[in-house]
C-alpha cells in the first residue's frame, strides 16, 4: 500500500477527518480560557473557570472518586485481560473456548445499557452495597476485553522462536514465558492499562447504573450539569481530563515505542 | 553483496567447465540495422538523495531475452518497475516501438509483469485471474474463454482453473502469475525474480521451461534476477548493473570471459585475480611484474590498456595443473605464465574437482579440472607440489 | 511434541481467572435480568416482585415461579412507544453505520497509502480522541451547536443564514454525534485489513490494464470487506443500544431504545420493564453479535 502515490484526493479525506475528528475539542479547551461565560463573546485569557472547579467540591470528590475507580478496575482489567490473551493466543483450542472468547469480546459491542442493567440487577440480587467496588467491578468487566484485544494482538506478532529457543536453552515454558514474552509485551500491557483506565474514566452508563448514593463519579456529575445547559465550568473540567489523558496517552506511545520493534517477526509474510 | 557462486560449485551433478555452448533455441540479437524494440535512453531515478538508477542506456530487441543482473540494490528492480510504469524516471525516454512511454500509466501500457511473489488475487479463482486483464481490454466473452483455455494449456495447469491461489501450490501458482501476465500478449513481458521462491529442481526445469515458452511465443522477455546462474541459463543478452550504474551489457560468454571490469568478473562465477604493475608493451601482449604470481604475460586486449596498476584475471578452468610443468608444444615462441606452488585444499565436486594451490610468494590459486578419469590413480593430493599454468590468451588485464 | 503445544497447556490455565470473572459478571447478570423482565414492579425494595429467597424452601420457590409472567413482553410488542422506540433504533443505526461507512473509508484508504513512516502517526491521531472522553466530545459539539454557538455564529458571519438556525435537538445533531463518536470504530478495522493488502495486488491489477477506479472496486474493496464487516458491525450493534448521544444532542419527540430504557429504569422506577426492554433488544442483536464474534474470531486467530 505504502507504494501507491498517495492522490489529493486521499490528503484531502485525511485532513478533512482529522480536521473534523480534533475541531470541538481544540475549541472546548480554547474556551475554557474564556474569561467571558459567554461562547458568543471573547473576554481574554483566564483560569477563573479552573478556580470555580477547584473550588467545586462535589465536583472535585466526583474527580477523585473517578480516578480512584480508573486506577483500581483498570489494574485488575489489566490483569485478567492479559491472563485471557495469553490463554487465547497461546492456548490452542480448549474446551469452551468458543463460549469464552464470545464472553470476553462480547462487552466490546454490547449496548451499555445492557450491560449497566445486567450488573446492577445481579448486585441488587447480591445485597452488594452499591458504591465504589460496584462501579469498579462493573468498569472492571467493560475494560477486560479492551485489555486483552491489545495484549493478543502484540502476542501475536510476536516472533514464537524466542520461546523456542528459551525452551531449548533449559526454561520450562513458564519460565520461558515470564523470561522472554512477558518483557516483550510489557509496552502493551502498559497501553492496555491506560486504555482501560481513560474508559473507565470515561464511563457514563454503566456507572450511572452501578453506583451507588453519595458516589458519583465525574461523568455522572459533568452529564448531570450539562442536562442542564453549557456552564464554562465544564469546559475546564473536560479540558483537565483531556490533559490528563493526553499525558497517559504520551506516556504509553512511549513505553510501546521504546520495545515496539523488539521481538517481532522477521518475516514480512 | 555480490553472488559469487560458481557454476562449478552449486551442483553434485556434473557441470560442464569448457566455455559454454549456447543452445540453437536461443534468438541471436537484433542486428544494429533494425530499431530495437525497446530504447532506454539515459534514464534515471532518484530516491530523495538516493541515486537509485543512474544515466542507464540500453536497446533491447524484439524477442530478445534479457537479464537485468546485479546485486540486491543496485537498481535493476527499479528500472524494470520503470518499464511497468509503476515508478516515473526523473531523466531520459523510454521507447518502446518508437513511442515515449515513460509518462504512460502502468494499465495504459501494452507492458505486462510477472510479480516476484506472483500477486494473484486471493478472492479470484486460477480462471479469473487469467480471464482479469482480457475483460479490462474489453474482449468478447467466447474470446476470452479461448484465451483463457489456450493459457491454461500452456502452462499446464489444465483441471486447476477453479480453484483459488490459497488452494495451488507454490510452482502452481507461479504457473497462473505466468499465464496471466501473458494472456493479454504483451509486446514485452517483464518477470521480476520470478523463482527466487522455488527450490532448485523446480527452479531448473522452470528455467527450461520459461525459455522454451520464449521461443515459442517469440516474445520480448526482460528478467531480473540476482542469480548470475539463472541469468547465464536463459538469457541471451545480460545487462550488468552495480550501484544504479548499468556496467556492462554481454551475451553470456562475453561476460563471462571477456568481463569490463574487475566487480563484473567476480560477481560472475570464480576468477583469481593478481594486481600488479604494467611492464612492457608489445608483441600482442602486456607484460604485468606482480607481487604474488611474478612476471605474468597477457594477450594484449581490444581496448588499450591506460593505467599502469592493473589487475591480470584467469579463471580457475584456464589454469592447469602439473607435477612438471606444461609440455613444449609447437607454437614455440608462445610464452606460458608458469606458477609453482603447493596443493593447500581439495575440493571434490563430483564433476569437476577444484585445487586452491598456494603459491611460493604466499597467495593463493585457483584450479578447477575436470574429473575425466572415473578412476584416477594420477590425482593430486595434499601438500603435493605442483605446477600451475596458463597461457597468455587464458588471461585478461582489468583496469578496475 | 511441537514448542506451541508445550505452550498450550499451561496457557491455558491462564483462562481461569478471567473466565470465572466473566462468567459471574457477564452471563449470570442475564440470567437475572431475564429473570426479572419476568417479574413485576412493585413499591419495595427491591422494587420487583416476585424476589426468590432461597432460604424458604423449594415450596416458596415454586410460588415464586408461578408468580412469573410475560406480561411485560406484551406490553412492549403492543404499545406503539415501545415499537417505535425499536424500529428508530435500528434506523438510526443503519443511517449512522453507512455515514460511518462513507466518511470512515475514505479517511482509512487515505492512512493506509501514507508513506510507512507517517502511518503509526496518523493511527495515534485517530485513537487519541477515541480515548479522549466520549461525553466530553459530545459535550464539545453541545458547545459549538448551540443556540449561540460557534457555528451559528460563523454562519451569520459569512451571511449563509440570516437568523441562528437550531442546531441542537435535532436528529441532525445526533448523527452528528453519534458519526463524531464512532469514527475511530469504523477506520480501525478498515485501516487494519487495508494495510495488510499486499501493495503488489493493486500493481499487478493496474499491469493488466485495470484503471485506477477499476483497481479500487474489483481489487482493494473485495479485499476489504472484512474490515469492512468488522466496523460497520462495531458501530451497528452499540449505536442501537446508544443513550447518551440521543439524549444531549437529539429532540425529544421520538426515543431510542436506549432512552426508553433509561427512562423506564430511573424515572419511572419500573425495573421489570426496563429488564424486558434488554432481553428483547439484546434478542433483536443476537444475529449481528454472533456474526461479530465470528469476524473477530477469525481475525484475530488468523495469525
Amino acid at each position: 500500500m505504502a507504494r501507491a502515490k498517495v492522490t489529493r484526493f486521499n490528503m484531502a479525506s485525511l485532513a478533512l477527518g482529522f480536521a473534523f475528528l480534533y475541531l470541538p475539542i481544540v475549541i472546548l479547551v480554547i474556551y475554557s480560557f474564556n474569561a467571558s461565560r459567554l461562547v458568543t463573546v471573547w473576554g481574554g485569557w483566564s483560569l477563573k473557570w479552573y478556580r470555580e472547579f477547584f473550588n467545586d467540591s462535589a465536583m472535585i470528590e466526583a474527580a477523585w472518586m473517578s480516578l480512584r475507580v480508573g486506577a483500581t478496575s483498570a489494574t485488575i482489567a489489566t490483569i485478567l485481560g492479559t491472563l485471557a490473551a495469553v490463554a487465547l493466543s497461546r492456548g490452542e483450542n480448549f474446551r469452551g473456548r468458543t463460549l469464552f472468547s464470545g464472553m470476553l469480546y462480547a462487552p466490546l459491542v454490547m449496548p451499555e445499557v445492557i450491560t449497566g442493567l445486567s450488573l446492577l440487577l445481579l448486585f441488587v440480587a447480591l445485597n452488594a452495597e452499591r458504591g465504589f467496588w460496584t462501579v469498579t467491578i462493573a468498569h472492571t468487566t467493560l475494560t477486560m476485553c479492551f485489555v486483552a484485544v491489545v495484549v493478543q494482538s502484540r502476542l501475536g506478532s510476536l516472533d514464537k522462536s524466542l520461546e523456542e529457543a528459551a525452551m531449548d536453552l533449559g526454561c520450562a515454558p513458564a519460565r520461558a514465558f515470564l523470561m522472554v514474552t512477558l518483557p516483550l509485551i510489557i509496552p502493551a500491557i502498559v497501553a492496555g492499562w491506560m486504555l482501560a483506565f481513560t474508559l473507565s474514566l470515561d464511563d457514563l452508563v454503566i456507572a450511572s447504573f452501578t453506583t451507588g448514593p453519595g458516589s458519583s463519579t465525574l461523568p455522572i456529575r459533568i452529564y448531570s450539569e450539562v442536562r442542564l445547559g453549557v456552564k464554562p465550568e465544564i469546559n475546564a473540567i473536560c479540558t483537565l481530563v483531556i490533559g490528563l489523558i493526553a499525558v497517559v496517552i504520551v506516556v504509553a506511545s512511549l513505553a510501546s515505542k521504546l520495545t515496539s520493534t523488539r521481538g517481532e517477526s522477521a518475516a514480512p509474510l | 553483496m555480490a553472488e559469487k557462486v560458481s557454476k562449478s560449485e552449486t551442483a553434485s551433478e556434473p557441470v560442464k567447465i569448457e566455455p559454454r555452448v549456447l543452445p540453437v533455441v536461443k534468438p541471436e540479437p537484433a542486428p544494429q540495422a533494425n530499431m530495437p524494440l525497446l530504447r532506454i535512453e539515459d534514464v534515471g531515478k532518484k530516491f530523495g538523495s538516493f541515486r537509485a538508477v543512474d544515466r542507464v542506456s540500453l536497446d533491447i530487441a524484439a524477442g530478445e531475452f534479457f537479464a537485468l543482473l546485479g546485486p540486491s540494490g543496485c537498481g535493476k528492480t527499479t528500472l524494470l518497475r520503470m518499464l511497468a510504469g509503476f515508478e516515473t524516471p526523473d531523466e531520459g525516454r523510454i521507447l518502446l516501438g518508437g513511442r515515449d512511454i515513460a509518462q504512460v500509466l502502468p494499465h495504459e501500457r501494452p507492458v505486462n509483469m510477472m510479480f516476484q511473489n506472483y500477486a494473484l488475487f486471493p478472492h479470484l479463482n486460477v480462471r479469473d485471474n487469467i480471464a482479469f486483464g482480457l475483460r479490462r481490454a474489453g474482449m468478447a466473452r467466447a474470446e476470452i474463454n479461448t484465451r483463457v483455455a489456450e493459457m491454461v494449456a500452456l502452462v499446464k495447469l489444465d483441471g486447476l482453473e477453479k480453484r483459488k491461489p490459497d488452494q495451488l501450490s507454490g510452482g502452481q501458482r507461479q504457473r497462473v502469475a505466468l499465464a496471466r501476465s501473458l494472456a493479454r500478449r504483451p509486446q514485452v513481458l517483464l518477470l521480476d525474480e520470478p523463482l527466487a521462491a522455488l527450490d532448485k529442481k523446480l527452479r531448473e526445469s522452470t528455467q527450461f521451461e520459461l525459455m522454451e515458452l520464449q521461443r515459442r511465443l517469440g516474445m520480448t522477455f526482460i528478467i531480473v534476477t540476482h542469480d548470475q546462474d539463472e541469468a547465464m541459463t536463459v538469457a541471451s543478452r545480460i545487462g550488468v548493473m552495480a550501484a544504479g550504474r548499468l556496467d556492462q551489457v554481454a551475451t553470456p560468454r562475453e561476460l563471462y570471459e571477456a568481463p569490463l571490469s574487475r566487480w563484473i568478473a567476480e560477481f560472475i562465477g570464480e576468477i583469481n585475480l593478481f594486481e600488479g604493475q604494467v611492464e612492457t608493451r608489445g608483441h600482442d601482449r602486456i607484460v604485468v611484474s606482480s607481487r604474488d604470481a611474478g612476471t605474468l604475460a597477457v594477450a594484449e586486449p581490444r581496448n588499450p590498456v591506460t593505467r599502469t596498476t592493473v589487475s591480470v584475471a584467469v579463471r580457475p578452468e584456464k589454469v592447469k595443473l602439473s607435477r612438471r610443468g606444461p609440455v613444449a608444444d609447437g607454437a614455440g615462441n608462445q610464452a606460458i605464465n608458469r606458477l609453482e606452488g603447493v596443493i593447500a585444499d581439495i575440493s571434490y565436486l563430483g564433476g569437476l574437482t577444484v585445487y586452491k594451490v598456494r603459491l611460493d610468494s604466499g597467495a593463493f590459486l585457483r584450479s578447477s579440472m575436470a574429473n575425466t578419469a572415473r578412476i584416477d590413480i594420477d590425482a593430486y593430493s595434499l601438500s603435493q607440489r605442483v605446477v600451475a599454468w596458463f597461457t597468455p590468451d587464458d588471461c585478461l588485464v582489468l583496469e578496475q | 511434541m511441537s514448542a506451541r503445544r508445550i505452550f498450550a497447556r499451561p496457557a491455558r490455565f491462564a483462562a481461569i481467572a478471567p473466565y470465572v470473572w466473566m462468567v459471574l459478571f457477564f452471563l449470570v447478570p442475564f440470567i437475572f435480568v431475564l429473570k426479572i423482565s419476568l417479574s413485576q414492579t412493585v413499591i419495595a425494595r427491591p422494587p420487583y416482585t416476585p424476589v426468590f429467597d432461597f432460604t424458604a424452601g423449594w415450596a416458596a420457590i415454586e410460588q415464586a415461579l408461578g408468580a412469573l409472567s410475560i406480561d411485560n413482553f406484551r406490553l412492549l410488542v403492543s404499545d406503539d412507544l415501545y415499537v417505535l422506540a425499536y424500529v428508530r433504533s435500528l434506523v438510526v443505526a443503519l443511517i449512522s453505520t453507512s455515514i460511518l461507512l462513507l466518511i470512515g473509508y475514505p479517511i482509512a484508504y487515505g492512512m493506509a497509502r501514507l508513506p510507512k513512516r507517517w502511518q503509526p502517526l496518523a493511527m495515534m491521531l485517530v485513537i487519541v480522541p477515541f480515548w479522549t472522553s466520549f461525553l466530553i466530545r459530545i459535550y464539545a459539539w453541545i458547545n459549538i451547536l448551540q443556540h449561540d454557538g460557534l457555528l451559528n455564529q460563523l454562519l451569520l458571519a459569512l451571511h449563509l443564514v440570516a437568523q441562528p438556525v437550531v442546531w441542537l435537538s435535532t436528529d441532525s445533531a445526533m448523527y452528528l454525534g453519534i458519526v463524531y463518536s464512532y469514527l475511530p470504530f469504523m477506520i480501525l478495522p478498515l485501516y487494519a485489513t487495508l494495510t495488510k493488502m499486499e501493495p503488489a495486488l493493486e500493481e499487478a491489477a493496474a499491469d493488466l490494464g485495470a484503471s485506477p477506479r477499476e483497481v479500487f472496486w474489483l481489487v482493494t474493496f473485495p479485499l476489504s470487506l472484512p474490515g469492512v464487516g468488522a466496523g460497520v458491525l462495531l458501530c451497528f450493534i452499540p449505536i442501537v443500544g446508544e443513550f447518551v448521544i440521543p439524549d444531549l444532542l437529539a429532540g425529544s419527540n421520538s426515543l431510542m431504545i436506549g432512552q426508553t430504557l433509561w427512562l423506564e429504569f430511573f424515572n419511572n422506577k419500573d425495573w421489570p420493564v426496563a429488564s424486558a426492554t434488554a432481553i428483547v433488544l439484546l434478542v433483536l442483536l443476537i444475529a449481528p453479535l454472533l456474526l461479530y464474534d465470528r469476524l473477530q474470531r477469525r481475525q484475530l486467530e488468523a495469525k
